[in-house]
Formats: C-alpha cells, structure tokens, sequence
C-alpha cells in the first residue's frame, strides 16, 4: 500500500467514526428546535431543510420569549438539576476525600488486618466494583425504608460515594505511588507529623490525580439511573429520572424530549471537551506503567 | 494490575512513657463507652422490632447516627492507645467503615431474605422457606433466557474490543487533528446510558421516523422494524451499548499502545517486518495484559447492563434482549417480591465472582504463557 492510499484510509477511517460519535448528539440538538412536520420529514440540515424554532424548549419554559414568565415544566426541570448538581456534587467531594486518604494510607504505611496486608485491602476494595447494583438495592431500599433515607438526597450521596470509592482509590493509589516518598521523609524529619505532611506535601503534588478522581466520580453520579429509580421518588429525582419519566406521559412529542436531553448532556459535553485530559488520566490510571 | 512497590514512610515505634500512659488508658475507656452505648442503641432497637419490649426509636436512624458516633469515638480512641500507628490508621478506616457498613450489610441480608417467602405488599409477611427460591429460580425459564441473553452481551464485548483497538491503533498513528479526534471519540463516554436510550434508542433507530429508516430503503429494505426481531432488536441494544462503552476500551488501549517504547518498533522495522507481522508478534504480545485488563473490566460493567434495555425494550420482545438485572429489578422492585429477587440476585452474584475468578486466573497463566 502507497503512503497517500494509507493516509487516506486512516482519515476515512478516523472521520467515519467521528461521525458516529458525533451524529447522534447532533440529531438530539438539532431536533429540539424542530416541529412534528421536519421529524416526520427526516429534515436534518437547518434553514436548508427546516426553519429552526423554539417549540421543544418552549414547553420546558427555557425558550427566550418563555423565560421571563413563570413555568412549572421549568421549575420541574430546575427541581431535577439542582438536585443532581447537588447530589453529584457532594458525592464527587465525599469519594474523593474518603477514598484519597484511604489510597494515601494504601500507599505508604504497611497495614496488618489479620492476614490481610496492603494489596489484599486494595483488591478487597477493587472488588467492590464487581456487585452488580441490583444485588444491593433490595437490602439498601429495606434499609433505607428503616433508616427513613428513601427519597432523600443524603441517602443517594451515600449510595453513590460508595459507588465511587473503588474507582477514586484505585486513580488516587496510583497518584501516591508516582510521588517520591522523599519529600515525606524530609518533611518528618523537620518534625512535621504525617498529617501535615499528607496536607501541605502530598496534596498539591498530586493535584492532577484529584481532578481525575472527581471529574470521573461526578460524571458517574450525573449519569446514574438505576439506584436513583429506586431510592428516589418525589423528593430527591434527579436530570435521568426526568428524562427517563418521558415515554410514557409524552412519547411522540420528540422535540420536547430532544430539548430536555440537550440539556442534560449539554453540561456533561462541556466537560468532556474541557477535561479529556484528566478523563483519559482517571481511566487509564494504574493500567499502564 | 499493578502491585504495590514497596515505599514505605519510616514510622519510629515512639515508646510510650509515662506521659502517654494516660491517653491510653483515656482511649481504651472511650472505645469501651462508645461500644456499649452502640450495642445499647442496637439492642434497644432490635429487641422492639422483634415484639419483645415497646420501648424504642420510630425507626432505624438514630441506631444508624450511634454507628457514626461509634466509628468517630473508635477512630479517636486509635489515635490515643496505638499513637502514630493509630494516625496511620486513620487514613484508612473511614473508606473501610463506610464500605462494610453498605456491602457487608446488604450482602448479608439479602442472603438472610433470599432464604424467605416474602413479598412486601403481601398481607401475609414473611415465612422461612428454605431452598424453594433456589428450587423456583432453576425452573424459572425466563430467568434462564436473561441469563443466555447476558452470555450475548458479554461475548459483544469481544466486538467492543475489535473496534476499539482498531480506534486506538488510529489514534496512534501521526496524524493532523489528532487531538480532535481524541476529544470527540471520548464524548460518548460521558453520556448517560439514559440519554443514550433516547438519543439513539428511541428516536434514530425509530422505526416511523427514525432518520436511519429512509437510509435502509434507500439500500432496498422495507417494513423495517428496529425491536420486533429478537436478534435485531438485541442488536440494536448492542450497538448503543458499544456506542458509550467503546471509548472506554479505546483509552485504555491506546494508553498501552503509547506506552511501547520506540525502539521495540524501530528494530521490528530495520528487521524488514510488514505492518501487519510487526503487530501480530510485538504488539499483540505486548498488549496483552492491558487487552486482558479492559476486556475484564468490560465484562464486569456488561454483567450489570440494564438501564438501556429497561428503557428502550423494557426486556423485549418475548425476553429477548432482557438482562439478569432487569429481571431482577422487575421481580423485586415492581413486584416487590423481595424474596425470590435477593435469591436470584445472590445466585447470579456468585456466578459472576466464580466466573471472574476463573477468568482472571486462567487469563494470568496464559498471559505468563505467551510473554
């Protein structure tokens, strides 16, 4: 094969995939500014095919003209971010703080537990990621129901920071162990104890392994459906729940449905643009060395 | 996976003096309060849920906020009789007391409720039935269908692979907008599986106005119908899962292809070998245990598919593109019978650790074997 015929089937390649990558999220934003005539037409191209309106975002009260003017669809719709903003938030913070200082432990002292050392504890931890979330929903809803945690947004927080442990551990381990524990032992010797050192040494050097740790722990929480559907009801939903609760109330009316789902991958999207970085670093952590 | 290098903080055992005698005795009293006032809580507690006294909470959380008290007073009480060994611990015990509290806990009790007739909206309660949720969960068909159809989604998983690789191969080759390219491939990562139903699910693969139906006449076929046809429409469910799950794989993938160093290449290339004999015996080999790590990693997430499927087929048609999951998820929380869902759930639980210890255990040997 020439060089130019090798070049050219690599582009091919790479574009035809980020079509596929990219085609479908262009089809939910493009539809939330159509009407019923353009979806059933299969128009795809604005002003060519289809004259671009506001309709799906007007019945979500987040069109310009429906801004202004009170809208219970938008109250709903806020209801639902501000509580997975909230919700992803807190968890995102509690895995990262718990699970950072438990790899930090992992990665510097020698644990005894019986006949458990370090690397049983971290795999112990790992495995964690094996139950699949409907082995522990029926216990923890009959749980919870005791606890009176249903439909609050503590007790997803909860459910979902044990959700991110295992992940923030395995990133943060990996971040530890790629800092030179000389800095620590200097820093102990100048008579600092092991918490100051933790703090004031270890913490900014491994930054970038933060930033991994919660970006992919928050990116998990916004996007989780099953615990959510299970634990939560009228009080505590969240952006899947409401995006999920639209086949049956309103299963042709795309527009709307486009329009939310805009929406709530628009943040996510934002993201990713801004933090592949860090993304592909949180994934790919401890897996290449 | 990596083992843990041996870097170690130097910790001088400081013995305890006089001084400190105290702080020991002043732990030691903490802990033993803390545990008896937890045990009190409990006991209080269980013995009014069971009918024994009437005295007790309206429900379970003040014994749940006794836990956390108990964990802080036992974290403290460390510090003061084990000194910085007890700092040491510190660091760890918290991941440890949150995760014991809500795996042991739930694994436990499910095991005590898949052991019982119990149905939660049945007047009835719940009775000791021994094995007959086992008994009832072989003969249950459905069950069994759910179980084949996951043999399906994990074996799609291995098509996952093959494209991936091939992505990340791609990705590795000098190339303009490489950068573009990385970004845009990871976006569907980022997207729930909610959001993918509808974006992919629901709308273009609609069978009226789906914008991929004029695309298939246009090829020559009609009456075309996406979830109808137990093999198209667990297709379908595939390709959206592979669609948010295949960038994933090509990360970690193309992790490991960045990581062979050059020269390895280099020498194959002076040596005269083809593209293709250059992957096939130093690439493929050196890969293999990152392949091995993603394609494990795949399958244990595969294994807990069910929010596409709950979504966009609702398990149909006829069970056909339905997930152990799902399953579970219609037995215990719709129908609320929680009892034979925790029996299905266990069973399934041990399936998938049994599963996945023999695979890695087999994928270590070969692994030892070939390289």
């Amino acid at each position: 094969m020439t060089q130019a015929l090798q070049k050219t089937v690599i582009y091919a390649a790479l574009l035809a995939w980020a079509f596929v990558c990219l085609f479908p999220i262009y089809w939910t934003a493009s539809t939330a500014f159509k009407e019923a005539k353009d979806v059933y037409d299969g128009d795809l191209i604005p002003w060519l095919q289809f004259e671009p309106n506001w309709k799906g975002w007007e019945s979500l009260g987040l069109s310009p003209d429906t801004i202004t003017r009170s809208s219970s669809a938008r109250q709903e719709f806020l209801k639902h971010a501000a509580n997975t903003v909230t919700i992803s938030l807190s968890a995102a913070t509690l895995a990262t703080v718990i699970g950072s200082l438990a790899a930090y432990g992992l990665a510097r002292f020698s644990y005894r537990f019986g006949p458990w050392r370090n690397n049983d504890i971290s795999f112990w931890f790992l495995s964690q990621l094996i139950l699949p979330p409907v082995a522990i929903a029926l216990p923890v809803l009959v749980l919870y129901r005791e606890l009176d945690l249903l439909d609050t947004r503590t007790g997803l927080v909860l459910v979902y920071t044990i959700m991110n442990l295992p992940i923030v551990i395995w990133i943060m381990r990996d971040q530890f162990n790629s800092i030179p524990v000389e800095l620590e032992q200097a820093a102990l010797v100048d008579g600092a104890s092991i918490w100051q050192a933790f703090l004031r040494i270890v913490v900014p050097i491994a930054a970038p392994g933060f930033v991994a740790a919660f970006i992919l722990s928050l990116v998990f929480s916004w996007n989780e459906y099953f615990f959510a559907v299970v634990l939560s009801g009228a009080d505590s939903p969240t952006l899947p729940l409401l995006l999920a609760g639209q086949t049956s109330s309103q299963g042709t009316r795309w527009w709307t449905i486009a329009a939310l789902a805009t929406a709530a991958i628009t943040p996510l999207i934002v993201i990713g643009l801004i933090m592949e970085k860090h993304i592909v670093r949180g994934l790919t952590a401890g897996a290449v060395k | 996976m990596q083992q843990n290098p041996a870097v170690e903080l130097p910790i001088a055992d400081v013995p305890i003096g006089v001084s400190q005698g105290w702080r020991q005795n002043v732990g030691r009293l903490l802990l033993v309060v803390a545990s008896v006032a937890f045990a009190a809580f409990l006991a209080v507690q269980l013995l009014k849920t069971f009918g024994v006294t009437s005295v007790g909470f309206d429900n379970w959380r003040p014994v749940a906020v006794a836990f956390v008290g108990w964990s802080v007073c036992l974290c403290a009480s460390i510090v003061w009789t084990r000194g910085q060994r007890g700092e040491q611990a510190v660091f760890l015990l918290p991941a440890v007391l949150i995760t014991l509290a809500f795996v042991i806990f739930p694994t436990i009790y499910a095991l005590f409720m898949a052991f019982q007739n119990w149905n939660l909206s049945a007047a009835t309660g719940r009775q000791f039935t021994g094995l007959d949720n086992f008994r009832r969960l072989f003969a249950d068909r459905a069950f069994w269908v759910a179980m084949q159809n996951m043999a399906y989604y994990v074996a799609a998983v291995m098509a996952q692979y093959v494209i991936a690789y091939g992505l990340a191969i791609l990705l590795n080759q000098q190339v303009r907008g490489r950068k573009f390219f990385r970004v845009v491939f990871l976006l569907p990562f980022m997207l729930s599986p909610v959001a993918v139903s509808f974006m992919i699910g629901k709308t273009l693969l609609n069978s009226q106005y789906g914008p991929v139906v004029p695309a298939l006449e246009w090829l020559g076929f009609t009456d075309i119908s996406f979830y109808e046809d137990p093999w198209l429409a667990r297709l379908n469910i595939m390709i959206m899962d592979a669609w948010y799950s295949i960038p994933f794989m090509m990360v970690l993938l193309l992790a490991g292809l960045q990581g062979i160093p050059g020269e390895v290449l280099e020498s194959a290339k002076i040596d005269g070998a083809s593209s293709w004999q250059t992957f096939r015996h130093m690439i493929f080999p050196l890969m293999l245990p990152i392949s091995l790590t993603a394609i494990i990693l795949r399958v244990i997430f595969e294994l807990k598919l069910i929010d596409v499927v709950r979504i966009v087929t609702g398990g149909g048609p006829g069970g056909a593109t339905d997930t152990v999951s799902l399953f579970i998820y219609r037995e215990g929380i719709q129908k609320t019978n929680v009892g034979y869902a925790s029996a299905m759930s266990e069973f399934y639980l041990l399936v998938i650790i049994i599963s996945i210890t023999i695979v890695l255990w087999l994928a270590n040997k070969w692994v030892r074997k070939v390289t």
